[in-house]
This record gives C-alpha cells, structure tokens and sequence, in this order.
C-alpha cells in the first residue's frame, strides 16, 4: 500500500522551506515520535539543500509507505547534477566541497532507518531515505 | 488604438458640457460596487479631478494615454491606485473606480444622441481600457512594494535582541533562521553587546523547530563572533528531540555552554557573575 506521492520542486531557499513543512505534516500525518518527527525533518532539510546547492535544484518526493508490518515515510531528493565521484569521501564527517560544515550528508544517513544513493559523475544524483515508525 | 484628433476633441467637449452628471452618474456606479467603504464626498472629489484630468489630456491634444499630454492624467490614475492599495482595496475594485466611467459616459452618449455615437464610444472605450490596465498594473506595483516592506519590517521585528538582567543580553530566535535573518541577528547581537557593555549573551533557540547543520553554523559563527568581543554565549532551549537531532548529525558546540531552558541559562550566567 502506498498513497499519492507530494512533488516538491526544489529551486530556491522557500522550496527548502516547503520541502521542510511537507515533512513535517507528513510526518505528524503518520505519527512519529517528535524525535523521528524532528530527525526526518532536519535530514530532508539537510538532503534538499544539498540537492539545490550542489546538484542545482531537483526534485523532493514524499510519500508515505506501508509493508506487512510497519509503515512509515520515504523521500526521493533527485537532481540531474554533476554526481558525486568518490562518494567514501562524500560521506566523511568533515568533508565538504562547499562552505558548509561538511555533516549534511553523513548526518542525514544517521537520521533515517534506510538510505540508498545512486550517483555517478554527470548523471545526477538520486537519494532515497525512509523513515519507520516504531 | 489610438483617438483621432477629431475624437479627442468631441470627447474633451462632451466632458466639459456634461462634467457635473458625468462625475454624479461615475460616482453612483463606483460607490455601489465599494458598497459605502469609501464616502461619496470622497469619490465625487476624485472623480471630479479625475474628469479634469481626462479633459485636459484630451483637449491638450493627448491620443493615447502614453502620449505627454496625458502624464497629468497618469499620475492622477497612479496617485489613486496607491491610495486604494494602501486603503485594502481589491485589485478589481480598483480597476473598476476607472472602468465605470465607460457606462456613464454611455448614458450620456445615448442622451444627446447623434450619427457617430457608437464609432465614437468604441474609440473612447479603448482610451479607457488603457486607463484602467495602468491604474491595475500601478496598483500591483504598490502592492509588490508593500509586501516588499513588510517583509523586511517582519525581518526586523523577528530578531530582538533583549536586555534579561544587568550585563545579560538574549536573543529569542523563532523559526527558520536562513542566511538573511543569521545576518541580522549577528548584527543585533553584537551591536547590543556594544551598547549594553554586557558580558554574556544567551541565544534561545526554543522557537526555531528543526536545527540542520546550516543553522547550526549561522549560530556557530555568531558565537565565535560575540567571544572575539569579549562576551560570553550560552545557547539555551535545546529540547530532547533537537539534542538527539544534533548527535546524530555529528554536530559539536565544543566548549559552548549550552541549557535546556532560557531560566537555566540565566541561573547559570548569574552564578557565573556572582562567583567572580
């Protein structure tokens, strides 16, 4: 079971925002803890900046999914950006090629329960998260 | 399509001869769609200057409402748009109030009768027409500036920075703090530091919901900004749900002091002050 995916396109510092308020209603929608609430919220912050600054914009794709025991939510960021060639480096605490704190991606990957990347260099870069309810 | 100088002339005639029920029969119209939010007096006066305006345009020997002779006219036509915008009005109610003077002068038309009414009220309609679209788009403009110095003003009204106790500033943050309003917290902040002489800021980040590692920096650099002057910064409202937030992310306030509550981090100031 899963029910209608929200479409977010993501091209300024508002889309940000919206991305952000979705999650949240989305997640209050689904009854997360306030901590899982505030975990999923901050890594899709984390993970749409990233698509607008290092991937020029994309998009944010919520949806709520359910298997034979739980539910929960997942979140598609995709861009059509430069990729990311080494990505062992990418996820280093510390790292970063911008002007950030260099923890948004590593740090997004401990704030869900599922994380998959697919990325090459000039294809872009999909991350799918999800979060479980407990 | 612009008036024949033939047109303007009958026109800029027609309006001298027939202003006073002209200007009553505009108003009537115009004050049954503002539904009395706007007195009659007023509309009268307006419509009245208005009038004038349009007839100096055209007896001028203005053809089109971009022509020089009609740059009284835009002005008077942008000075009521800003008014209306200002007063609440709707985009349409706005477009209206210049809209209305086609039917009124259609029922003068049709009284004095003549060969040429309709050729001649079709050549006036589009004179109107361009009238009311640059009294919409000046209304739009004021509108966008409005909005413009609303958000700044919101920008401003949504960074005090507050005098807690003697030497002890706060800053109460409260939503999203993006790069804009980071700037401008930095800058209170020091600025207050300044003023106040004081020697210990205390940042509440109760109000903001989510701390990303972005936030996390725009707070970072305010605090190494503030010790470089001297001051002491203590972050308080770190709720449970943002404490576990900010292990996860891997982010490190070092030897920042930081409390749960805006009263622990007075109490802690205080017993800092007291000591020394």
């Amino acid at each position: 079971m899963s029910d209608e995916a929200d479409v977010i396109e993501v091209r300024s510092d508002q889309d940000v925002v919206r991305v952000r308020q979705l999650v949240r209603t989305t997640a209050v929608g689904a009854k997360l803890s306030l901590v899982d609430q505030t975990k999923l919220v901050t890594a899709a912050s984390e993970l749409a900046r990233n698509t607008l600054v290092y991937g020029g914009g994309g998009t944010v794709e919520v949806v709520r999914v359910a298997n034979d025991v739980r539910h929960g939510i997942r979140i598609v960021f995709a861009d059509r950006g430069p990729g990311i060639a080494d990505l062992e480096l990418a996820f280093t605490d510390g790292y970063t090629t911008g002007s950030g704190l260099g923890l948004g991606l590593s740090g997004a990957r401990r704030l869900v329960d599922e994380f998959e990347i697919d990325t090459a260099p000039g294809r872009g870069t999909s991350i799918t998260v999800t979060k479980w309810c407990r | 399509m612009a008036l024949s100088a033939d047109e303007a002339s009958r026109f800029a005639t027609l309006l001298e001869e027939n202003r006073d029920e002209l200007v009553a029969s505009w108003t009537d119209r115009v004050a049954a769609t503002l539904r009395g939010r706007l007195s009659h007096a007023e509309l009268e006066r307006q419509h009245g200057e208005l009038g004038k305006g349009l007839h100096a345009a055209l007896s001028g020997g203005g053809r089109l409402l971009t022509d020089e002779q009609s740059a009284e006219l835009r002005a008077q036509l942008s000075e009521l748009s800003s008014s209306r915008a200002r007063q609440g009005f709707s985009a349409t109610e706005t477009a209206v109030s210049v809209f209305a003077l086609k039917d009124a002068v259609f029922g003068i038309l049709d009284r004095v009768g003549g060969d040429a009414i309709l050729r001649d009220y079709v050549a006036f309609t589009s004179f109107v027409d361009d009238a009311a679209l640059f009294t919409f788009d000046s209304y739009v403009r004021v509108r966008e500036s409005l909005i413009a110095d609303q958000a700044e003003q919101l920008l401003e009204l949504s960074t005090p920075v507050v005098k807690l106790w003697e030497g002890v500033v706060a800053v109460p943050l409260v939503g999203t703090l993006d790069s804009a309003r980071a700037q401008v917290v930095m800058e209170r902040l020091l600025q207050t530091l300044v003023d106040t002489s004081s020697p210990y800021a205390i940042i509440d980040i109760t109000g903001v919901p989510a701390v990303d590692t972005q936030v996390a920096q725009h707070i970072l650099k305010t605090v190494v900004a503030a010790r470089l002057m001297g001051a002491d910064c203590i972050i308080s409202g770190i709720r449970p749900q943002i404490a576990q937030t900010i292990v996860a992310l891997g982010i490190e306030f070092g030897d920042i002091a930081t409390k749960a509550s805006l009263a622990d981090a007075l109490r802690y100031v205080l017993s800092k002050s007291n000591g020394r």
